[in-house]
């Protein structure tokens, strides 16, 4: 049993030096081909399951949806905690044990959002935006089944969040907090409610993304690393390369 | 006869001169412009055609779409043939508008409001802005990358949408199809021309 242990620990690791490496370039494919066919397997779930649950959540009457959505953004603001300890910023810190403290109290289980109107505004943090502020580079990109485009990169830092998170700890691991503990459906539960809030927000942006591409799996990669690089350096990209153009 | 000649010709100056009549700073630009857009997206009198129609005027007067051409192919603009370039230009401009005007068919009412302006250098100006839509929808922040070189003249060169920039996203996505076909430009081409035909 150690021995199983010490060898996932080992693949772990020399998986995150293979694909991780710093210079190794975010737009390579770790593999392509597989990558394209989850992707078509998403999309199906997409079609079928997800998108048919986030239009009938999108007819719920306006305060259950941002009820719900405010409530699964609090939970997930536990996340950024130690991430922003892990990167240094201590004035995000304050913002996120701030804006959960007051969420979770005066806006009644995070259900309100009162934190914002006080201008707390904390940035979504996990672990692989952590490794990024370290220099570590994306890694390839691949898709995952059901849970979309990643990186080598952020694919350890998904594992990791679930160390981290101490959200997780008390659902997952069933750590008692105030002698409550949760179950890993109630962690399962916020996590695919927060995909549905999402696919909701932003139904009208996907279909025409959908409609206006050549090539979907392209664009949503694009997108994708984009998204991440803005998130890991905090603001958005300046782009210089259109100066190249006027040489 | 005369009359209506003479009518026809003062509507269309009307419609030039109304093109024609957005302020040469870039913030302002973007302000007149866009509300323009959400004033006539908004006109229950008007047809999608009319829309549609609306909405490639100003693109081909506004919009730097050559630039956005050439920039979305990458490095093979320097290494392609003339012809092929300038074939890729106009099937890149027919995809362009059918996109654009597909993308804004879907229109619900929305809030439109300049916020701040970056000079980035005396070729580019960055605009902040956020559209807030009038359902529930959250409201968005859209950066207007703005070429500036004939300060007379400013041209949108590229929209970043919550941080995402769609002229990346394109470039990104044609690369990719280059990529997958030996660099030839003729094939992206040809996806286009597919794109627009169907």
């Amino acid at each position: 049993m150690q021995l199983i242990k010490k060898f996932k620990i080992l693949v772990l690791v020399t998986s995150f030096v293979i694909f991780v490496h710093p210079f190794a370039n975010s737009t390579e494919e770790c593999f392509e081909k597989t990558s394209r066919a989850i992707f078509k397997f998403n999309m199906a779930l997409d079609d079928t399951i997800i998108e048919p649950i986030a239009k009938g959540y999108s007819k719920l009457p306006e305060p259950i949806k941002s009820g719900t959505s405010n409530f699964t953004s609090n939970i997930g603001t536990l996340l950024s905690i130690p991430n922003n300890v892990l990167q240094g910023n201590f004035r995000q810190l304050g913002h996120s044990l701030g804006s959960f403290a007051i969420n979770s109290t005066v806006g009644i289980f995070g259900i309100f959002n009162p934190a914002e109107k006080i201008g707390l505004k904390p940035h979504k943090e996990d672990v692989g935006q952590t490794l990024g502020s370290y220099g570590v580079g994306p890694g390839c990109y691949f898709v995952l089944p059901i849970l979309g485009p990643t990186t080598a990169r952020d694919t350890v830092g998904l594992i990791a969040d679930s160390f981290v998170d101490p959200f997780a700890h008390v659902t997952i691991r069933e750590k008692e907090i105030f002698s409550s503990s949760g179950t890993a459906l109630d962690y399962y539960s916020v996590k695919a409610t927060t995909a549905i809030d999402f696919r909701s927000d932003n139904d009208k942006s996907f279909k025409s993304l959908e409609k206006n591409s050549i090539d979907l799996y392209s664009s949503l990669k694009s997108i994708y690393l984009q998204d991440r690089k803005n998130k890991i350096k905090n603001s958005t990209d300046d782009q210089d390369e259109w100066s190249n153009l006027d040489n | 006869m005369k009359k209506i000649v003479i009518y026809s010709i003062s509507l269309l100056l009307i419609f030039q001169s109304s093109l024609l009549s957005y302020s040469t700073n870039p913030k302002d630009f973007i302000d007149e412009l866009v509300n323009d857009v959400i004033d006539e997206l908004s006109n229950k009198n008007s047809d999608i055609k009319q829309k549609a129609a609306f909405i490639e005027e100003i693109a081909l007067e506004y919009v730097d779409i050559k630039a956005l051409g050439l920039y979305t192919l990458g490095e093979l603009r320097k290494s392609s043939d003339e012809n092929d370039i300038l074939r890729y230009q106009d099937s890149f401009k027919k995809y362009f508008l059918k996109s654009l005007t597909s993308r804004l068919t879907d229109y619900s009412s929305s809030r439109f409001e300049v916020l701040d302006e970056d000079k980035k250098s005396s070729n580019y100006t960055i605009i902040n802005s956020k559209v807030i839509p009038e359902d529930s929808g959250p409201e968005v922040k859209i950066d207007w990358r703005i070429y500036t070189k004939n300060p007379e003249k400013p041209l949108i060169r590229d929209l970043i949408v919550e941080g995402l920039s769609l002229a990346r996203t394109q470039k990104e996505e044609f690369a990719s199809i280059l990529s997958s076909n030996n660099n030839d430009i003729k094939i992206l081409i040809s996806k286009l021309d597919e794109f627009v035909n169907n």
